[in-house]
């Protein structure tokens, strides 16, 4: 009792999964899917270069365009959810309201349907090149969830904290920038990651604006070349790729930073 | 320094402060002692406003800390507090910990309040540890910082949360010494415990509460060897 506990794991779990340690030593799962999607994809091109070969270098400015969104939108996503999360555990009702409206509204609503809302709302209003509009509709429907986060991160820190840095004369928002946010930044991690990840999967769905992303280079080259069902292999094949390459990373990444000076 | 004027408190149904009135005196030491749920941490936390009142007054200082008028940061700026469960900062260091409010609430220059910071930390027994996390203490030595914490401020009043309910028995010795230091340096102090050798030992007065309410307040040598009341004889033969 009393020693300074590990800050709680928080699930929040609608990404793929980012791999536990213990999973990885169990049966490595992420290897065989990792590297077999690496070795599909090179025996393919190896192959039968027609189409494969072809495909490959056809989509390249895809994955950038693809990666662009996705991390634009994440930074974004993590501004609107910071305040939005903020927002949900302010006394005011007025704030309250409007975060919480926020997030049932935008969670209630298919990502899908979000993107072309907001892209026709936005085209109204003023005219930005399209792969605005779709950072700009990932980053507020992922803003909604991000929020959820960070609610339940600045939650699960103890009020002893707080009750310590108002006891030493701290207002609430003192106490909230200098002790809580940066200790529910770390419990919160995981599951950005987790988003992140889930991101990077659902920016495929801008695709449907003219925006040039892995999905839409891959529409466009099976449509000339009609080789629909080789096209989409390489499609997922990448996607797989490039999901399982970030889990891993963001997996080693929370190892150095989750398991820093804190632990005894 | 301390004016608690008729206060009341209800979680729910239970009454947790029943018309409680208690004054401290400057540089005096009062030991609060009973049974949990007697309201005794209750009361300590409502003279800095952590907990609200439902009715009365409490004045520190003259400040009527309850009323909405008042600036409670600048009361709490002269009121330290120490809790049970210690409530370090974790992502700090032990020195960033003494130095966090100084800096933003007193706004002291880094160094003014590291060099201050490091000379508590000598006094509470533990300068090494300045780089240290809590997490690599015991909980001794975070109890310890936690007190320097407080005094890191320059408070008038410290106030202690069953400062030692918490630790393991070794350990109690050293926190109960650097709050006989800090008594002995003419503190004023309010600490609720469980350690009847400390109270004896450093109290000027001893309060004993029970169901919300003071029942008995006396210097410690007439209450623990007459106590006028059986309830306090009745605690007092279940703790002795």
């Amino acid at each position: 009792m009393g020693d300074p506990t590990e800050p709680p794991v928080i699930e929040v779990g609608d990404g793929a999964a980012i791999p536990l340690k213990r999973d990885i030593g169990l049966f490595s799962a992420w290897r065989v899917a990792f590297f077999g999607a690496i070795a599909a994809v090179t025996y393919l091109a190896i192959t039968r270069p027609d189409p494969y070969l072809r495909i490959l270098l056809f989509v390249p400015d895809g994955i950038l365009v693809t990666f662009e969104v996705t991390v634009a939108a994440i930074l974004l996503a993590l501004v609107i959810g910071l305040f939005t999360g903020l927002g949900r555990l302010a006394k005011n009702r007025l704030v309250n309201g409007v975060a919480s409206l926020y997030v049932e509204v935008i969670r209630g609503i298919p990502l899908l349907v979000q993107i072309f809302y907001i892209y026709y709302a936005l085209g109204r209003i003023v005219r930005i090149p399209d792969l605005y509009s779709a950072v700009i509709a990932m980053a507020i429907c992922y803003g909604a969830y991000m929020g959820e986060i960070f609610r339940a991160g600045i939650q699960s820190i103890p009020r002893g904290q707080t009750e310590a840095a108002r006891s030493l004369g701290m207002t609430q928002t003192q106490a909230m920038t200098h002790v809580i946010i940066p200790q529910a930044f770390r419990v919160v991690l995981p599951p950005i990651g987790n988003e992140f990840i889930a991101l990077l999967k659902d920016s495929s769905l801008v695709s449907i604006l003219a925006v040039s992303d892995l999905l839409r280079r891959g529409r466009e080259f099976a449509a000339e070349s009609f080789s629909y069902f080789e096209t989409y292999t390489v499609i997922a094949l990448i996607y797989l790729a490039l999901t399982l390459f970030f889990s891993k990373l963001i997996g080693l990444l929370e190892e150095r930073f989750g398991a820093d000076k804190r632990a005894a | 320094m301390v004016e608690v004027r008729q206060i009341s408190k209800r979680f729910g149904a239970l009454r947790a402060l029943d018309r409680v009135s208690f004054e401290v005196y400057d540089g005096e030491k009062v030991v609060v002692i009973g049974p949990s749920g007697s309201g005794k941490s209750t009361l300590l936390r409502s003279i800095n406003g952590l907990e609200s009142i439902d009715a009365g007054q409490i004045l520190v200082d003259g400040v009527n800390i309850h009323d909405p008028a008042t600036d409670i940061n600048k009361v709490r700026e002269e009121v330290g507090m120490v809790f049970q469960a210690f409530n370090l900062f974790p992502h700090k260091t032990v020195l960033e910990n003494l130095t966090l409010a100084q800096v933003v609430v007193r706004r002291r220059a880094k160094a003014e309040a590291a060099e201050r910071a490091m000379g508590l930390l000598a006094k509470v027994g533990i300068p090494e540890k300045a780089g240290a996390y809590p997490s690599q203490l015991s909980g001794g030595q975070q109890q310890r910082v936690a007190i320097a914490r407080s005094l890191a401020m320059g408070p008038k009043l410290m106030l202690f949360d069953e400062p030692t309910s918490a630790l393991d028995p070794e350990m109690i010795g050293e926190v109960l010494e650097v709050m006989r230091t800090l008594a002995r340096e003419g503190m004023t102090m309010v600490v609720v415990t469980h350690e009847m050798g400390f109270a004896r030992e450093v109290a000027d007065r001893v309060v004993f509460m029970d169901a919300g309410a003071i029942v008995e307040e006396a210097a410690p040598s007439r209450f623990f060897t007459h106590p006028t009341h059986e309830r306090t004889k009745l605690f007092l033969s279940q703790i002795l």
